[in-house]
């Protein structure tokens, strides 16, 4: 286990507490995130993710409970907040929305203009993160608005990149995208990961997505953690998954239903090639066995 | 119910300068859509597929003449959406669910949000309170129908866009990737009324989806690239070509993946699987034979 790059401590939040509409969307969550680790997080709408992230850069204060970074207390000194949402990077869903610059360059370089670094300073955060994002340097001179969906959520995230977080919440960052621009944007926050070994929490409605990317899975069911995991075993429980509002990849619904049917194949597989190589092992056998009857 | 005949659309774009100083006063066309060809029937279930900038959301745009087109004919509900007096024909008939909630939920009460469209028609009010109650019903929402929107998540939020539209008892629903934001379930439930709405009460549906397993529930899918349709047929038809589909940025199914490469492994599989209960026959099929 790494060392602990975040915390929460039995952390509770209720919305418009003290009114009729009142909602308790986190209950006693206890949770941390080893420094580097690559986190899955799923929950249905409304089971309380979102708060969870929002909760993490401090955007909203726990009721009770507590979050640390680094083993403090982020909300212990309110003058270290804006530190503290700078040191965990939140992506939320559809950042393009977010741009706004004449150039990918300018909007990427918004953040550490504010910060008031030296020219030459923003320059190389520029760089870095156009490189971590894939995007060349002739976007960079290119208007935001003349790239492609994937192209400008890759520019909206290196934007994020660009404060050099420590821990990165990737709210969504598939959604709305063609199959191709997916699997672009996700092997490229994967890269992303391999080269930096920043901390990432991903949040994700696509539990194939999820399977190919994460390490470790959490899932969250009405202001609770009900599973952590590495994803095979997470996505073993396909039928609580789907009476919790979420569901499995296609690989894993269908071993569960040959397991059902009594085909030999491991219950854990949850992957396409996974899948295919067990299946291809039952076949090899079957003709064997009816070759030699 | 719709037909397109050498439909085309351009957007009008500014230039701007190579440098980005500011625009040069030149106008430049962008073909979103080039000479596309399609028939709609009355009733049938239509997914459109397409990577990102194909010109699906263009023309969607098209059929319920909120853009009308360039050149070439598009007919929809028997009304030419070149004529403008049609105009409040069709959109009255084509209800239109988009990607973004938040951009169409107008009203500070879900019930009220839902009641719009049909107040607007002039519907009575014994007539409005059961459409509203059977929208959200449709939608899983009922339990929603005094809160304000506002209080809602982005899934939920859809779910009370897509009740808006029906509550205008359209007989053409065109969903332009109306399940981006939702969690599988609510992905689920929404593809359950839009297809219930389909089988059961005849309406004829246009889905815009990147997610394929929800393209497999259509009677027919259309494939877009580059503003044209480059391949049609039933779900079965289009997704057993999985080259030419990846080479189009899209995708097929797991289960037609796995197939696909168990046949390519010299497993003397079916190819044209779609569905988790059609793989799973096929390979109890293939146990016991010998």
């Amino acid at each position: 286990m790494p060392t602990k790059k975040l915390e929460i401590k039995n952390l509770t939040f209720t919305y418009n507490k003290g009114t009729s509409f009142a909602k308790r969307v986190l209950d006693g969550v206890s949770l941390s995130f080893g420094a580097g680790e690559f986190t899955g997080l799923i929950g249905r709408t409304g089971s309380g993710k979102s708060t969870l992230i929002m909760q993490l850069n401090a955007l909203l204060k726990p009721e009770s409970g507590q979050v640390l970074l680094d083993d403090e207390d982020i909300h212990a000194d309110k003058s270290k907040l804006k530190e503290v949402r700078r040191r965990v990077g939140l992506v939320f869903q559809y950042p393009e929305q977010q741009l706004f610059e004449a150039t990918v360059r300018d909007d990427i370089a918004f953040g550490p203009k504010n910060m008031g670094f030296s020219k030459e300073e923003i320059n190389e955060r520029v760089r870095k993160a156009l490189d971590l994002t894939g995007l060349t340097p002739e976007i960079a001179e290119k208007s935001p608005f003349d790239l492609s969906g994937g192209q400008k959520r890759r520019v909206a995230i290196a934007g994020v990149l660009a404060m050099q977080p420590e821990v990165l919440i990737l709210d969504e960052p598939a959604a709305g995208l063609d199959p191709a621009g997916r699997d672009e944007i996700l092997s490229n926050i994967k890269q992303m990961h391999e080269r930096t070994g920043i901390t990432v929490i991903l949040v994700s409605h696509s539990m194939e997505d999820i399977a190919k990317l994460t390490n470790r899975l959490i899932v969250i069911n009405e202001g609770r953690i009900v599973m952590d995991d590495p994803p095979h075993l997470v996505f073993q429980n396909t039928e609580e998954l789907i009476s919790m509002g979420l569901s499995a990849p296609q690989a894993a619904l269908l071993t569960q239903e040959l397991i059902k049917k009594g085909f030999a194949i491991p219950p854990d597989l949850h992957t396409v090639d996974g899948v295919v190589a067990a299946l291809f092992d039952v076949y090899a056998k079957h003709l064997h066995n009816s070759t030699h009857v | 119910m719709i037909s397109a005949k050498y439909v085309s659309f351009d957007y009008k774009a500014v230039v701007v300068d190579a440098d980005n100083k500011g625009a040069n006063g030149d106008i430049k066309l962008i073909n979103a859509v080039k000479d596309m060809n399609l028939d709609v029937q009355a009733g049938e279930f239509v997914a459109i597929l397409g990577r990102n900038g194909s010109g699906k959301s263009t023309f969607a745009k098209l059929t319920n003449a909120l853009l009308t087109p360039s050149s070439g004919e598009l007919v929809v509900n028997g009304f030419n959406t070149c004529v403008e007096a049609n105009v409040w024909n069709i959109r009255q008939n084509a209800g239109m669910v988009f990607q973004n909630p938040d951009n169409q939920i107008i009203a500070t009460i879900v019930e009220d949000d839902i009641a719009f469209g049909p107040e607007n028609l002039g519907v009575p009010t014994e007539e409005i309170r059961k459409r509203v109650d059977n929208a959200l019903s449709l939608v899983n929402m009922s339990e929603y129908a005094l809160h304000s929107p506002h209080f809602l998540s982005g899934g939920q939020k859809q779910r009370v866009c897509i009740a808006g539209a029906l509550a205008m008892h359209p007989n053409l629903l065109i969903l332009d990737e109306p399940t981006a934001m939702l969690d599988p379930i609510g992905r689920k439930e929404v593809l359950a009324a839009v297809s219930g709405l389909n089988k059961n009460s005849g309406i004829t549906v246009l889905l815009i989806t990147h997610y394929m397993e929800e393209a497999v529930l259509a009677d027919k899918v259309f494939v877009m690239d580059e503003g044209a349709v480059v391949m049609q047929g039933t779900p079965r038809e289009v997704f057993s070509h999985p080259q030419k589909l990846r080479a189009l940025g899209l995708d097929v199914p797991q289960v037609t993946e796995i197939a696909e490469r168990l046949a390519a492994h010299g497993v003397p599989i079916k190819t044209d699987i779609i569905t988790i209960n059609e793989m799973v026959e096929e390979l109890c099929r293939l146990k016991n034979s010998k």
